[in-house]
């Protein structure tokens, strides 16, 4: 029997996606998470190796594996609570779909991960892809209520829960917000969300990147958390120079006082965008960065942005970027090398700032890792957790730490 | 109680080399005076204390520790309210109040870096120079410890619109149970690799002690307005707090309290001028930079109470008006204390519509049971705190407050809710584990438990009920690998709990 037998015969042959092409590994869509769970516990005793897929537009879908096993059939929203500002969505589900049918309750996930717009939950939570939106709002893991997920040996585990405060146990849904896969497939996820704001605000400013960083301080010094402030490069915005984006995002009193403050901080000089300039303004930045071959992330502190950036542009080139200078988290897109992105990580431990692979080719994050080399003590952490929640590396993802 | 013998002397000098005679604690009256924290129903008293200063005395106790293969419980100020920072006579109390130290603001980055044994209100006090504050605010933040939040991930009023501990918690340097010490996260919050400071905060001390944290600093708010609204019915007090989270406004904190909560704060000194005959008052805070914008969102909230049912709503005039309306919130645990001998403060969380209902249930289970139940919590999260007013002396009646609790925590489950939302599952919770995770979850929770601690000998016996786990092969057969020991290693002053013994055993 070859695996996609096995496969057919136990989810059916409706779970089997097109017949693969020749070199192509055989594609699975579970049609629930019982279907992830029975399809992953005979993996592990069958010892195959098993490659996640959302809908195949962030990660390319290229790690070398028996099957492929694909979340977009579970693109259900089995609830949404308006009046308790809380859902619980399927992780296959698009992005975008989740975003409209919130709309259509008035309530909002602020959130704006880079990516196509169909880009599913179940990848932005697993990678934890935030986008400028974390400013104002946190981090992807902030988001969140609780999830199930299946372990590589096909157990479904439940943490966290559906209310707002919870510490019933030890906090598991924050260990699968950015592990890539590596400790269980996200099958659900319970979410936090917020009224849809009356007010939706985006101001800018182009000009140098230095004077632009200025300003940035300036709003910064005055206090103002806007909900997004982004330096973005002049390729992803468009334009001719570098822009300073501040969105503000709320109440109508809130919006229109907040606006007022940053054109003060500012010294007058952000303008603001249509309504329509200011949604295709964020889109266009978060769908160009996925038309890179690769992206990654680092973490900084607020006032190291400059710094990183300059540390960027000299050694990998600063084409496509977006930086927040609020939180000194910044994003990196284009093209690049094993060896420069190791020299990069390399020049930032010695800051002490992370550098997480995000989006490549699988010979280019098989070789260095999503993570790179793990500080003393922390490898043997995570390759624990990795065989207890995947005791036969079922589950493929490059999380070993490199070097 | 099994008092140390002349080995637990031993071990007691050996600790007393490490950081001083004056440190550790043998005389069972001093240690006795640990054999409590906040939650009234549970008493253990812990075989020797231990008081290091530094955080090089921390590491140095806790490798003689695992040398000696004997259990130890970390203890902040022993504010917990689950039974979480109890030890058993066979383990050892560690200590950190003494790791007291603000090591770094730094105002720029908004963080700060402090030892775990910083009393929570001292932080905001030495960031306010800055215009900066720490956000979480439990009740008890005059005492208890960054370290002990850190570990039970607490919460506070001001939690609905800044987020739990855990949204605060930037880094982390961990001692692990062997000794071998861990830099987790990174300053400016990006995790280093998968999230361990996510999983680690809240663990309740079950994966090692944080000897320093990274926290976030956000801006002192400009504006605050505090409204207090009362009401002829819990129900209606209820629905209101639906109304204002529905309507998008995100209050700084929306509490409330139940007439008896009210009555017994009223009774106190400090009375805070809450109206004695309404079933129920809500405070509502809601801040930001602008004055205006911040007066617009307060008549909107204003407005929603009125129309939900509120007799009146009062506007706190000025700083030593507002100071007033929150002291007897903040104070509503002391002042209940004064209804009876012992108070226990429950903690469970419900989704916000359910409100209503589940109070109602509660009022009906406490008067099944002819029991106080005063009612006082994070009403804009869901997060219940009924407190059970009883004669601990009268062990009738102690049957039935725990009979009752368990009832409590049944209904806020049967609505959607969770069994801890910030007190933390400690040893009082653990029965309830199971009600809300099945065996495999339970597994899964011990088994990473065991990635940090093998031998399972940091705070043992808490958050997770062994017998409720499935059984987790791949877990034990490693640790069955590395966990082995010789008997000879086994040189110690206690006698041990039997996970620490035998790894495979206690599946």
């Amino acid at each position: 029997m070859t695996i996609v037998d096995k496969v057919r015969a136990l989810l059916g042959e409706g779970a089997l996606l097109e017949a693969a092409r020749a070199g192509e590994v055989p594609r699975v869509a579970p049609g629930s998470p019982d279907a992830v769970a029975l399809l992953l516990r005979t993996a592990h005793e069958e010892g195959w190796h098993v490659r996640v897929e959302g809908a195949g537009t962030w990660l390319p879908p290229d790690a070398p594996a028996d099957l492929a096993l694909t979340t977009r059939r579970l693109d259900r929203i089995p609830a949404i609570q308006p009046q308790d500002l809380m859902a619980t969505a399927e992780a296959g589900i698009g992005c975008d779909q989740l975003r409209q049918q919130l709309a259509d309750h008035g309530a909002w996930l602020a959130i704006d991960p880079p990516g196509l717009a169909g880009r599913t939950l179940g990848s932005v939570v697993a990678t934890a892809t935030a986008g400028p939106l974390r400013s104002g709002f946190g981090a992807i893991r902030d988001h969140l209520l609780g999830v199930t997920f299946v372990t590589g040996d096909g157990r479904m585990i439940q943490s966290g829960g559906r209310v707002m405060k919870n510490v019933a146990g030890y906090d598991l849904t924050r260990l699968q917000a950015g592990a890539f896969g590596a400790f269980g497939v996200i099958v659900l996820v319970h979410l936090r969300l917020r009224a849809l704001p009356r007010a939706d605000v985006t101001l800018v400013l182009e000009g140098a990147r230095e004077d632009l960083a200025r300003v940035a301080d300036d709003i910064r010094a005055a206090g103002l958390a806007p909900a997004a402030l982004e330096l973005v490069s002049p390729a992803l915005a468009r334009r001719e120079r570098w822009v300073l984006a501040a969105r503000v995002a709320g109440s109508d009193a809130l919006v229109a006082s907040e606006e007022t403050e940053l054109r003060a901080a500012a010294g007058g000089r952000l303008a603001p965008l249509r309504a329509e300039e200011a949604h295709a303004f964020w889109m266009r930045a978060a769908e160009s960065l996925a038309t890179r071959p690769v992206t990654f992330r680092v973490g900084g502190l607020p006032d190291s942005t400059d710094e990183l950036l300059d540390l960027l542009q000299h050694q990998v080139g600063d084409e496509w970027v977006s930086a927040a200078p609020g939180t000194g988290a910044i994003r990196w897109a284009g093209e690049t090398t094993a060896d420069r992105l190791r020299r990069l990580r390399r020049a930032l431990a010695v800051l002490e700032v992370p550098l997480t692979l995000e989006r490549a080719p699988w010979e280019l994050r098989s070789a260095v890792g999503h993570f790179g080399a793990y500080r003393e003590g922390v490898g043997p952490l995570v390759s624990g957790l990795r065989k207890t929640f995947d005791p036969h590396g079922v589950l493929v993802s490059a999380v070993a730490g490199d070097e | 109680m099994s008092a140390p013998d002349r080995n637990g002397g031993s071990l007691a000098a050996e600790l007393a080399a490490l950081v001083g005679p004056s440190h550790v604690r043998i005389a069972p009256a001093e240690r006795a005076a640990y054999a409590m924290d906040g939650l009234p129903t549970h008493r253990r008293v812990p075989g020797v204390v231990v008081l290091p200063g530094t955080r090089d005395e921390v590491i140095a106790v806790v490798r003689l520790l695992a040398a000696r293969g004997v259990a130890f419980v970390p203890r902040g100020a022993g504010t917990g309210l689950s039974g979480g920072a109890l030890a058993e006579p066979e383990a050892v109390l560690l200590v950190l109040t003494r790791l007291n130290r603000i090591l770094k603001i730094d105002p720029a980055n908004r963080c700060a870096v402090v030892e775990p044994g910083v009393v929570n209100v001292k932080l905001s006090a030495a960031a306010a120079p800055y215009g900066l504050l720490y956000a979480p605010d439990p009740s008890s933040q005059t005492a208890c410890t960054i370290g002990g939040n850190v570990a039970e991930n607490s919460g506070g009023p001001h939690c609905l619109k800044y987020g739990v501990t855990s949204n605060h918690i930037l880094a982390l340097e961990v001692v692990l149970a062997d000794g071998r010490v861990v830099t987790l996260g990174s300053p400016g919050g990006e995790a280093w690799g998968p999230d361990l400071v996510g999983v680690f905060v809240g663990s309740e001390g079950n994966f090692g002690v944080a000897t320093r944290i990274t926290v976030r600093l956000l801006p002192v708010p400009r504006a605050v307005r505090t409204l207090l609204a009362d009401f002829v019915s819990l129900r209606g007090a209820g629905e209101a707090v639906s109304a204002i989270i529905a309507s998008g406004v995100v209050p700084a904190a929306l509490e409330m309290m139940d007439q008896s909560c009210v009555r017994a704060v009223e009774d106190s000194v400090y009375a805070a001028g809450y109206p004695r005959d309404a079933a129920a008052v809500l405070l509502v805070e809601l801040d930001g930079r602008s004055d205006q914008a911040v007066d617009e969102e307060a008549e909107g909230v204003a407005g929603l109470l009125v129309t939900h049912g509120a007799r009146a709503v009062r506007r706190a005039a000025d700083a030593l008006e507002r100071e007033r309306l929150w002291q007897g919130r903040k104070k509503a645990f002391g002042a209940m204390g004064r209804l009876s001998r012992d108070l226990v403060v429950q903690d469970a969380v419900v989704p916000r519509s359910a409100l209503p209902e589940v109070l109602e249930t509660i009022g009906r289970i406490a008067a099944h049971y002819g029991l106080v139940v005063s009612n006082v919590f994070h009403a804009g999260d869901g997060n219940l705190h009924p407190n059970i007013s009883f004669d601990g002396s009268d062990l009738a009646q102690r049957a039935r407050v725990e009979q009752a609790s368990a009832e409590i925590m049944e209904a806020c489950i049967g609505a959607g809710g969770t069994i801890t939302g910030e007190h933390g599952v400690g040893l009082d919770k653990l029965r309830y584990m199971p009600l809300i995770f099945d065996g495999d979850s339970l597994g899964a929770m011990h088994a990473v438990r065991r990635v940090f601690d093998p031998e399972e000998r940091v705070n043992p016996g808490k958050v997770v009920p062994l017998h409720a786990c499935r059984e987790w092969s791949s877990t034990a057969t490693r640790n069955g690998e590395r966990g082995a020991r010789t008997d000879a290693s086994f040189n110690s002053a206690f006698r041990l709990p039997r996970p620490a013994l035998n790894p495979e055993g206690s599946q």
